[in-house]
């Protein structure tokens, strides 16, 4: 989604800071799982507005449709059934990119310009300048980005940034009948969710919070849980989500000091040709073969 | 075409096509590799035709490296097998890195330093060929963790890897009269006898 007026926090592959005069509002989108019915609307109004269509899947005999996301998914619905306090809950969670403010796909791109985190928060990758390698998926704590089979290029939920940039909220933000998904200032998302919250504790439920992990620095989608404490209920939500260490190893300190090891290897022989001298064969060798030549010849 | 008849022999036409074959690929897949490595190096991937060919075609030239890469070492393996008198030069490196190969003890058609350099470039072509697997999304489709660390290894084993190579062509210019055994796989007397003496009286008998 490229050309967008909007201001730029980073850029993947990129030393170098970007223009960033300028500062937005953090937003947020807020998807409170316990006034979610489940409907799939979303879902839909993403395809809509995003002009993708997933090919028809077939039923699994689960409510989960299609079963993950893929390129033409950028969000779906999953459905878990968990026993807590002696009662059967159904679960529904919202699952799709998460808008980290520590983004690991960005992280790990090696394409100049094809991830670009916006000062807004969101993180939007530009299909033009992906190269397909994939490195996003290994980057992203979540398991988010799909590579198409067709075009080899990376695709997930741009948070309608296309929208927003003009202050629109999200296509599924707009078509939630219950309100469970809600869009605004980073700020009023939190206090929604404290409200929110408040409301779940009365209701009994004393664990209810918000998921906005501090591993990637918080994210531009937050979750209200009833059960706070344990996210892997909800389809396996990861507990303490942060870029892998390994991520950080490889994209991180690797990176630069590899470059000048390599650099110093290079420079390194070069001096030592300078300084030294090239190993040549000795006068004296070179001598004593002539002489044996010459009294072969006798 | 006329070169000394007394010139030694030190590699076949078949080694050195094999050779060039792994340095060839070698050199592509550094070119493209450091591009998706570090930013200062994308624009490379302009030599591949645009940074998508060049993720395409990396892989591809793995293959070719690893395979061709396996024949150098079949090739080569039992004249790399270490030996006491290998150690030895390798205690006394840095005298001749210094410029004094006097002290040197006598090396047969390989020295240590050429021996450590074979093994940690097998090394290397392995690490490099699994992890390569591993992170090669067009075709396999690994355990996350799995990926993750292949991206690492593959990184660092690259990296090495390149370094290892720089080590290995400064040493062929640096030492002159070396690299024509690669071109047309025949070294000088004198060459042969400076350098591999044990080698020279192999094949020559004195």
């Amino acid at each position: 989604m490229a050309l967008q007026s909007l201001d730029i926090k980073q850029r993947s592959a990129t030393t170098t800071p970007p223009p960033q005069a300028r500062q937005t509002v953090e937003i947020a989108k807020l998807i409170d799982v316990s006034a979610c019915i489940g409907c799939k609307a979303c879902q839909v109004a993403c395809m809509e507005w995003n002009d993708v269509r997933d090919e028809v899947g077939s039923n699994h005999g689960v409510y989960d449709n299609p079963m993950d996301l893929t390129e033409k998914s950028w969000t779906v619905m999953r459905f878990s059934e968990v026993e807590q306090n002696n009662k059967l809950e159904w679960l529904i969670r919202k699952d799709g990119c998460m808008h980290c403010s520590d983004p690991g796909c960005l992280k790990a791109c090696p394409a100049p310009g094809a991830i670009i985190q916006y000062s807004n928060g969101i993180v939007d990758f530009h299909q033009e300048n992906c190269i397909g390698c994939g490195y996003c998926v290994t980057g992203c704590p979540f398991n988010v980005p799909r590579i198409s089979k067709t075009d080899s290029k990376a695709y997930k939920c741009t948070l309608c940034s296309d929208r927003v940039a003009v202050n629109q909220a999200p296509a599924c933000a707009k078509s939630c009948p219950t309100g469970a998904i809600q869009f605004g200032s980073k700020e009023d998302m939190k206090d929604y969710a404290a409200k929110r919250i408040g409301d779940l504790k009365e209701r009994g439920f004393d664990k209810a919070g918000l998921y906005d992990p501090e591993g990637v620095g918080g994210t531009h989608v937050m979750y209200v849980l009833h059960h706070a404490d344990q996210p892997g209920l909800y389809a396996g939500l990861p507990e303490n989500p942060s870029v892998s260490p390994l991520v950080s190893l490889w994209k991180g300190f690797a990176k630069p000091l590899a470059t000048l090891a390599l650099a110093g290897v290079a420079l390194g022989s070069l001096f030592h040709y300078v300084t030294k001298g090239p190993n040549e064969v000795s006068k004296e060798i070179e001598d004593e073969i002539e002489r044996e030549d010459k009294e072969e010849a006798k | 075409m006329i070169r000394d008849p007394k010139d030694l022999k030190r590699y076949t036409a078949s080694e050195r096509a094999n050779h060039w074959v792994v340095g060839i690929s070698f050199i592509l897949l550094a070119l493209s590799g450091l591009a998706f490595f570090h930013p200062a190096f994308f624009p490379l991937t302009q030599l591949f035709g645009g940074p998508v060919w060049a993720r395409i075609i990396h892989p591809y030239l793995g293959v070719l490296m690893a395979v061709s890469f396996l024949g150098l070492f079949i090739r080569f393996r039992h004249l790399n097998k270490m030996t006491p008198a290998d150690k030895e030069w390798l205690s006394k490196a840095k005298q001749m890195v210094d410029g004094d190969d006097h002290n040197m003890p006598e090396q047969g058609k390989y020295n240590g330093g050429q021996k450590v350099m074979f093994w940690a470039l097998a090394v290397c072509m392995l690490l490099m060929t699994v992890s390569g697997i591993f992170i090669w999304r067009a075709w396999f489709g690994f355990d996350i963790t799995l990926v993750r660390l292949g991206a690492v290894v593959h990184a660092a084993a690259g990296a090495v890897m390149i370094g290892l190579i720089m080590v290995h062509v400064y040493a062929a210019i640096w030492v002159k009269g070396t690299i024509r055994a690669m071109w047309y796989g025949t070294v000088t007397r004198a060459w042969a006898k400076q350098h591999h003496r044990g080698w020279y009286r192999q094949v020559t008998g004195k």
